[in-house]
């Protein structure tokens, strides 16, 4: 189907860009009379060696969509593919970086990183080793490899589950709110690093975020989810140029993007607004009229 | 404040010298032993007034510390045991002995077994309920069924001591694994880790804390049942020093025997926990973290 296929499996130099299709995907909960549906025929691409954002109102589905395309959790319609190919339970291939850190406590720093290789055994040790001392100290964390996650800050852990990610060359890297929970000083200098990053190696990205200027900063597509259930509103493709500097926030076009989707964020927010508003109207009604 | 100031001087002087007198400074330094010094005086001291000085009615009956003390302390002990006395050794062990045996064997049952029950939903539908009816059995019920059951006298008492530590390592350590949070499973599989390496490497080290919690009270629980059970049935021990003075109305060894007891049993329960925190670096250095 698409020429990436044949490249997939062995960890070539390409082995960070992968293409993740969604197709007509839909997933919801609870049996038939009470079902509730959180992702709504979302159909979406995510382009090899570039980072899409995907953005919506808070409480929308955004963690279920990471879930479906992560394999924690199975579409009930549609299909989500990887270079062509179906994608079935969580994998490396497809990392997450988790909301609030999942570092294992009991290990250190430097177990947490070699963790995935050395379980499945895929890498030679030696190269492992100098690959996570390498990967070390790129995040800035040679010092600090023998220490356990709750030793370190917010920032160093959030640092250290990167490249515990990263070790693994998945051809997606998904990341859920990753910054959430950090100071605002320590989420900019997370921003900034993450950034030069990602722009080094150009690996394909899914990045969910509510902060709207992050996505701006980070991404080259902006997706922007309905309200509950979560359905593909509008994609901006962002077009700053690369390398990208967090002055550019201040330019003309990035405030257009910003005011373009805060307008079909707003709207979106809005809607679930009324739409509590007219439940609870006819929860009123419906008990009054039970009552006469 | 005054304690703030006291403690940064302390630290800059226990800095020039060498560790171990840095170790030994800082340990005589600090307030906490004199106050469990304190503690211990006043207790004793009560002791010595209810039952020595004025003799309160209903504690005229208990030794006092001077008796106790000096009959406990003496090379010829006018009632037959004391530190001098072989004899009071051979109680001394035979009870370890069967505490030793007792426990590692509801260790190595019972921890295995919640691990299991915390893992497999399937596995604990078929053992939890079975555990809940055996669990409020008092252990003393079971006394002449382990004496039929068992020959000698040693295993029916090791057995009794086993049942009710049993139960406790057990439910501990299940509480362990269910205290672990869904995110480091989720990492784990990510990283691609199969069934037996999140058994390994997730559910064993995270249900490690509550596990040794457990650990602890269930040696102590190993003690109680002991002391009962060797009331009963025994020739040696602890609990039937205490019967064998009751039998022969000398209170002071049974004071000595208990007295004893709180010791010995203490004394396990710390290497139980030394055991425990040497197991878990992490939590040891994240406790310290927060001065605890």
């Amino acid at each position: 189907m698409k020429p990436e296929t044949t490249a997939a499996g062995a960890p070539t130099s390409a082995s960070g860009k992968g293409r993740i299709e969604l197709q007509h995907v839909s997933k919801g909960y609870g049996e038939a009379w009470e079902r509730q549906e959180v992702v709504s025929d979302v159909s979406l691409e995510i382009a090899p060696g570039k980072l899409t954002a995907v953005v919506g109102p808070s409480g929308c589905g955004k963690s279920t969509l990471v879930n479906l395309v992560a394999g924690f959790e199975s579409p009930e319609s549609g299909r989500i593919l990887l270079n062509g190919r179906p994608v079935g339970g969580p994998s490396h291939e497809r990392m997450v970086v988790f909301q609030e850190t999942a570092l294992m406590p009991w290990l250190t720093t430097y177990q947490n990183i070699v963790f995935g290789p050395r379980i499945r055994g895929d890498m030679p040790k030696k190269a492992l080793h100098e690959e996570a001392v390498k990967l070390l100290d790129k995040v800035g964390l040679s010092e600090f490899k023998d220490k356990y996650p709750i030793q370190l800050s917010g920032g160093m852990q959030r640092r250290a589950e990167l490249a515990r990610a990263i070790i693994n060359r998945p051809k997606l890297l998904i990341m859920d709110e990753p910054f959430r929970g950090l100071d605002a000083m320590t989420r900019e200098l997370m921003q900034e690093f993450f950034l030069r990053l990602f722009e080094e190696n150009r690996r394909t990205n899914l990045f969910v975020t509510s902060e709207i200027e992050e996505a701006i900063i980070l991404a080259d597509h902006l997706v922007i989810l309905s309200n509950r259930p979560a359905r593909v509103r509008e994609v901006i493709d962002i077009d700053l140029p690369r390398p990208r500097e967090f002055a550019m926030l201040g330019s003309r076009e990035a405030y257009q993007y910003k005011r373009a989707a805060l307008e079909l964020l707003h709207e979106e927010a809005m809607k679930s607004f009324s739409e509590q508003q007219s439940v609870q109207a006819g929860l009123i009604e419906a008990i009054s009229s039970r009552g006469s | 404040m005054l304690n703030n100031g006291q403690g940064a001087s302390l630290g800059v002087r226990a800095g020039r010298m060498p560790m171990f007198m840095a170790r030994i400074y800082r340990r005589l330094s600090a307030t906490g032993p004199y106050f469990t010094l304190l503690g211990l005086v006043l207790w004793v001291g009560t002791w010595w007034l209810l039952c020595e000085v004025f003799s309160v009615p209903r504690f005229e009956k208990m030794p006092g510390p001077v008796v106790v003390l000096s009959e406990l302390f003496s090379p010829q002990p006018f009632l037959g045991v004391s530190v001098f006395t072989e004899e009071y050794y051979a109680h001394m062990w035979a009870s370890c002995r069967r505490i030793f045996f007792a426990f590692c064997i509801a260790t190595g049952v019972g921890v295995p077994l919640g691990l299991f029950m915390g893992w497999s939903r399937k596995f604990r539908d078929y053992t939890f309920p079975i555990l809940e009816i055996l669990r409020p059995i008092p252990i003393l019920a079971w006394v002449p069924l382990a004496i039929l059951m068992f020959k000698g006298f040693e295993s029916p008492v090791i057995f009794l001591a086993t049942l009710a530590s049993l139960y406790v390592s057990t439910l501990n350590t299940l509480l362990g694994v269910d205290s672990i949070d869904e995110s480091y499973f989720r990492a784990a599989g990510c990283l691609g880790s199969k069934p037996h390496h999140i058994f390994w490497h997730v559910v064993v080290p995270g249900a490690l804390p509550f596990m040794f919690t457990g650990l602890q009270i269930s040696i102590g629980v190993a003690w109680f049942s002991l002391v009962a059970a060797e009331m009963v049935s025994g020739d040696w021990g602890l609990g039937y020093l205490i019967v064998d003075a009751y039998m022969n109305n000398v209170t002071v060894p049974m004071v000595i025997g208990m007295i004893t007891l709180g010791f010995v049993g203490w004394f396990t329960s710390v290497l139980v926990r030394i055991v425990g925190d040497r197991m878990m670096q992490w939590r040891t250095r994240a406790l310290a973290m927060e001065n605890r």
